[in-house]
């Protein structure tokens, strides 16, 4: 299984097709815009409420390129300082690199007692990314995810379908449903007389995860931050699920894509106050964990920290591309799209979903290998205003379609249509004498075929337009035609050569 | 002021009405207006759709063809944003140092119309009578790549006799995105519904918009749909004076 295989779900249509599937689910776009909207409405009131928002952005922003820049040398000196205070660091180059580790570490550490082996996790896209629990289950060794949303789309076969909220796409009645169906297959069973009441459901995962957190051995975990200085890893959650698994078991296993390094304990100031209120709208986080290392009577006992390449180094390669490193994963970005709103994330058919999933997913698996993603955007550049860290998005997906396109042409002896619309488009509009031309062929071939002054419905690759819009009529004079024979030119000023192209 | 005009190849083509309601205006206000003849294209389709070498040639006719005036207006915030934001990194990438340096000339002199107006020329109130409803969807160029804020709303507000009604989540884009709405159709239209629906919900009879390829998207729907909703460019209600038929 290689990375590419994960971060991206094989099978999943290209985006045009699977947004279709999605806009005709409207439960699924009911709960979407439902969801989207309220917490976009909480984080631009909890955002106003900081005078220094734009200059904690700005600074955000100039973290992450610093380090970025320097990224080997922050790595380096984490190793150092995770070391030092007791654990073990080991190096990921990809996807099937970082799951034989942790296996090896589960089977290492879990216990020999145990039969089946077991893990529990708190969420972590990284290992999503990478399919470390699939990986793990052939290894015959069992992970409960332990977030409440991972919970959801775990027990329901699912996938996740927003970075923040994975099961926003499931309303409670659905949540019932699953809970109902499939507690009794993982552990303990939810209760005979579950309604869907909040309350209730958080109960019932309470009591069927609790289990789970006094029973198992080994914990993994994602991180959301780690302090090169100190060696001090972060993870932020809501729920204190996270902070059972991080506290109870023997072995704490986190894996770690390598962008999440911060150089200094301090630059943390900046991001615990960021993230929480992009992601929820919220001052601040309900849970936040910070650990360094192992200490004695206190915590986990053995600590593996496992950084993550999985194409993130390449993606490091590319000067424009590589600003989607900075994502802190706050999902804010996903929340104001119009087009994730409509969509959801499945659509995207990527771990990543959203603009940010639109740019990082092609980075890390090459661009030829999820090519509809970069044009699955108006570029109407909502994303890059919400963006705590500044990612200009609708400039690195101009930058990828330009990329998508090249791959295009390398793989092909033939131009596509398209190519060679855009080839023909060029030539007219390369030249005003060719461009005034095709504007009266417009004019007169667009009167033939228009009714009241409006086109209809029309063949080709314009169906697809002009299904739900007219379209007008081009007029008989275009401004350059009217501005000709209304306003002669005066010598000094203009000529009308031969070519009539250009000004002087 | 010596003012070309940059109408775009969409509006030369299809709106011509609202480069002639540019000039109109421009010239009530006691500017020159001129229309260099050798102008096509700011790049944009081919740009933002993945064809970045194809779009030299626009760049270098652009720099070329609008070189050495006070300002160039251009009634389009994305064409203008196109040239703000993307000819300095095409020349850059395909170009020539002195192709860079053209281009870093004449970006400073390129303006979307409310920006010439309000900022440049100093004028908010440009003596415009239309007596109508209407309800301004401000494009996402405008808005995010340009910035002009509320200088379109400044602009209306000035103008005699109209009704000015706010448009519900009028920041939302309308799903028209150049090739996305070819590309992405059905999500296109999930956008252009919504929007749609916002516009109909103001009981206004015109649509305005710096933009009229986001009219014509928008426009094209309400049009489909028989809602008797008309659409028009903010330079064309601009340009209204008394006993206009507008």
């Amino acid at each position: 299984m290689s990375g590419a295989d994960n971060v991206v779900w094989l099978g999943t249509p290209a985006f045009p097709e699977a947004a279709r599937a999605a806009l005709a689910d409207t439960r699924l776009r009911a709960n979407l815009r439902r969801a989207t909207g309220t917490i976009r409405d909480r984080r631009l009131a909890v955002a106003a409420e900081l005078e220094d928002w734009e200059e904690l952005r700005e600074t955000a922003a100039t973290i992450k390129r610093r380090t970025l820049r320097h990224l080997d040398h922050h790595l380096l000196r984490l190793e150092k300082a995770v070391t030092a205070a007791g654990g073990v660091v080991h190096w990921a180059s990809d996807a099937v690199d970082a799951n034989r580790i942790v296996t090896a570490l589960v089977k290492a550490t879990g216990g020999g007692d145990i039969e089946n082996h077991e893990v529990v996790k708190v969420k972590s896209m990284a290992t999503q990314e990478i399919g470390l629990n699939e990986a793990l289950a052939d290894a015959g060794i069992r992970a409960y995810e332990t977030d409440l949303a991972e919970l959801i789309v775990q027990l329901g076969g699912d996938r996740p379908s927003h970075i923040l909220v994975p099961a926003i796409h499931r309303g409670r009645s659905e949540i019932r449903e699953i809970f109902r169906r499939e507690m009794g297959e993982w552990g303990r069973p939810a209760p005979e007389d579950l309604t869907d009441d909040p309350r209730d459901l958080a109960e019932a995962a309470r009591l069927h995860l609790r289990e789970k957190f006094l029973r198992a051995k080994v914990a993994v975990s994602g991180a959301n931050f780690a302090a090169a200085d100190t060696g001090t890893v972060a993870v932020v959650e809501s729920e204190g699920n996270g902070r059972m698994c991080l506290t109870l078991p023997e072995t704490l296993i986190t894996v770690m894509g390598i962008e999440k390094v911060l150089p200094s304990f301090a630059d943390l100031d900046v991001f615990l106050q960021l993230l929480p209120r992009s992601s929820t709208g919220e001052r601040m986080n309900p849970y936040t964990s910070l650990w360094t290392g192992v200490t004695e009577g206190d915590g986990p006992r053995n600590f593996h920290l496992v950084l993550l390449d999985n194409g993130r180094t390449a993606t490091l390669a590319d000067e424009v591309g590589r600003q989607a490193l900075a994502c802190i994963r706050c999902s804010a970005c996903l929340n104001v799209c119009p087009v994730y709103e409509r969509t959801g994330g499945h659509a995207y058919g990527s771990v990543y979903p959203g603009p940010i999933g639109a740019v990082l997913t092609p980075q890390l698996v090459g661009v030829e290998n999820a090519a509809s993603l970069p044009f699955a955007s108006t570029l109407c550049g909502a994303c890059y205003d919400a963006c705590p860290v500044k990612i200009n998005i609708p400039e690195v997906l101009v930058h990828l379609r330009a990329e998508a396109v090249e791959a295009k042409r390398r793989d092909r002896l033939l131009p596509t249509s398209e190519g060679l619309a855009m080839k023909a488009a060029g030539a007219v509009l390369g030249s005003p004498r060719r461009l005034a031309a095709v504007q009266r062929l417009a004019a007169v071939g667009a009167r033939l075929v228009a009714r009241d002054g409006r086109i209809g419905a029309l063949p080709g690759p314009f169906a697809r337009w002009s299904g739900t819009r007219d379209t007008p009529v081009p007029t008989r004079e275009s401004l350059r035609a009217w501005w000709r024979r209304t306003r002669p030119p005066r010598s000094e000023d203009s000529s009308t050569t031969a070519q009539g192209e250009e000004r002087r | 002021m010596r003012i070309a005009l940059f109408i775009t190849c969409f509006n030369d083509t299809m709106f011509p009405r609202t480069g002639r309601a540019v000039t109109e205006l421009l010239e009530r206000l006691g500017h020159t207006v001129e229309f260099p003849q050798g102008q096509t294209c700011c790049g944009q389709m081919h740009f933002n759709t993945g064809y970045r070498p194809e779009t030299l040639p626009m760049v270098r006719r652009f720099a070329e063809v609008f070189a050495g005036y006070d300002a160039v207006v251009a009634p389009s915030g994305s064409c203008a944003g196109m040239v703000r934001d993307h000819h300095r990194v095409v020349a850059a990438q395909y170009g020539d140092a002195a192709l860079a340096e053209a281009v870093q000339q004449v970006v400073p002199t390129v303006y979307e119309l409310s920006e010439l107006l309000v900022d440049v020329l100093g004028v908010t109130d440009v003596g415009a009578h239309f007596p109508h409803r209407v309800t301004y969807h401000p494009t996402c160029h405008s808005l995010r790549m340009l910035r002009v804020g509320d200088r379109p709303l400044r602009l209306l507000r000035a103008v005699k006799g109209i009704d000015l009604v706010e448009l519900p989540d009028a920041e939302s884009c309308c799903g028209f995105g150049g090739t996305f709405a070819l590309k992405n159709a059905d999500v296109s239209n999930a956008m252009l519904a919504d929007k749609m629906r916002h516009v109909q919900d103001t009981g206004a009879e015109i649509l305005s918009a710096g933009d009229n390829s986001c009219l014509t998207h928008i426009g094209g729907g309400l049009s489909r749909l028989r809602t008797g909703v008309g659409t028009m460019h903010l330079a064309e209600i601009l340009a209204s004076t008394e006993g206009d038929v507008r």
